[in-house]
């Protein structure tokens, strides 16, 4: 495959899995401007939320804390701890966008929610490059669009909208947060990280808070996952793929009969380090 | 139309955006050790399924306390992930996931979150 096919197929890809997400940002949105309504915002306050902090759970949060009177220090304080996660995200694109601007990354900065790097680190990682257009597409196409389009018409049309929780809206985030997570798994250091990093989220969760835990498990599960030594880490499958079997399962099992997956897909280069 | 939250939204953007902003904007943060660019590369899968596994795990009550959560969620996270693993489809993945929390909710089986 050229280099323009895999440009092609991983855009192709890309915009599947964006339209997923469009449509799970839309319901979340809608539900947002719904709870804005009914926390007493205007639908030039709903729409500057969704425009100038563009962070759902953050936004969510200020609702219910307007609501309950809490001081604005400390709905600005939360804000930055639920969204401290970022700085994780920026770190991991920063070597594949190196070379893009500093005024467009800084515009790329404020457009990262979990949602585009989620479909951008997988679309890098498919072409082995960065591929600025498809950051763009899976930041402002599947995620700004259709949550300011959603926030408005949440906070406008809101009152003649039946419950959205009878329409599943609520388990579109988790679902999709987990779909594009196996998307990234392609060995076990990989599966190691996302185990723990769930594992570890929940715990703090429970114990502290949410936005805590997730922090926590962004931070401990990559750490964990370098505890695979390279040799074995360096044994790659993307989950799903019968290649995948054979390095998954427990020795003795059906993986000792599978047979090496010819069509398997590509191994995305740099186990170890990306390389945009 | 009142418009007092929008001192609000610009406080809490300049509460977000340096975390947002802060690798992609230092120099040199891409010539980091290579074990750095490991972990790194490791950030995605585990923030992720983090996202997802307190999303579907942990419920957040009135009085701010968190709780362990286990209903149909599970099962169509569950569903979504066999999914997309098998079939490499997440729009696939995301209907399904829906699919099986609305039949629930409608036959009674499963609860209306809050």
């Amino acid at each position: 495959m050229t280099g323009d096919e895999a440009l092609r197929a991983s855009r192709r890809r890309l915009l599947a899995d964006a339209f997923g997400i469009a449509v799970s940002n839309g319901g979340f949105g809608f539900v947002y401007g719904l709870s804005a309504r009914d926390a007493g915002f205007s639908p030039i306050e709903a729409m500057a939320m969704s425009t100038i902090v563009f962070a759902g759970a953050a936004q969510f949060a200020a609702v219910g804390y307007v609501a309950s009177g809490l001081a604005w220090p400390g709905i600005v304080l939360l804000t930055a701890l639920l969204n401290a996660r970022h700085l994780l995200y920026s770190a991991a694109l920063s070597p594949w966008l190196r070379d893009v601007p500093l005024a467009r990354r800084a515009g790329m900065a404020h457009l990262l929610t979990d949602e585009a790097f989620a479909l951008s680190i997988s679309h890098f990682r498919r072409l082995g490059r960065a591929d600025e257009r498809g950051f763009w597409i899976g930041a402002i196409a599947s995620t700004f669009i259709p949550w300011n389009l959603a926030t408005l018409a949440g906070v406008l049309l809101g009152a003649q909208i039946p419950d959205p929780a009878r329409l599943g809206i609520d388990v579109i985030f988790p679902a999709a947060m987990v779909g594009l997570a196996a998307g990234l798994i392609t060995g076990r250091r990989e599966l190691v990280a996302a185990i723990v990093g769930a594992g570890v989220a929940v715990g703090g969760a429970l114990a502290l808070s949410p936005a805590i835990g997730i922090v926590a498990g962004g931070i401990a599960g990559p750490a964990v996952g370098l505890l695979i030594p390279a040799s074995v880490a360096g044994e790659t499958a993307p989950l799903g793929t019968p290649a995948s079997v054979e390095h998954y399962a427990m020795p003795g099992t059906h993986a000792d009969r599978a047979s090496p997956a010819p069509d398997s897909p590509a191994v995305p280069p740099g186990t170890g380090a990306p390389e945009p | 139309m009142s418009t007092n939250l929008v001192l609000l939204a610009v406080l809490m953007f300049a509460a977000t955006y340096p975390s947002r902003a802060l690798g992609l904007l230092t120099p040199g943060l891409d010539r980091l050790p290579r074990v750095a660019l490991e972990y790194l590369q490791l950030v995605g899968p585990a923030v992720l399924a983090a996202l997802g596994a307190v999303n579907v795990m942990v419920v957040v009550g009135d009085d701010d306390l968190t709780s362990f959560h286990v209903g149909i969620e599970w099962v169509a996270v569950l569903l979504c992930l066999v999914i997309v693993a098998r079939r490499r489809n997440l729009f696939l993945g995301l209907v399904a996931a829906v699919a099986v929390v609305v039949a629930a909710r409608a036959l009674g089986f499963a609860a209306l979150p809050g």
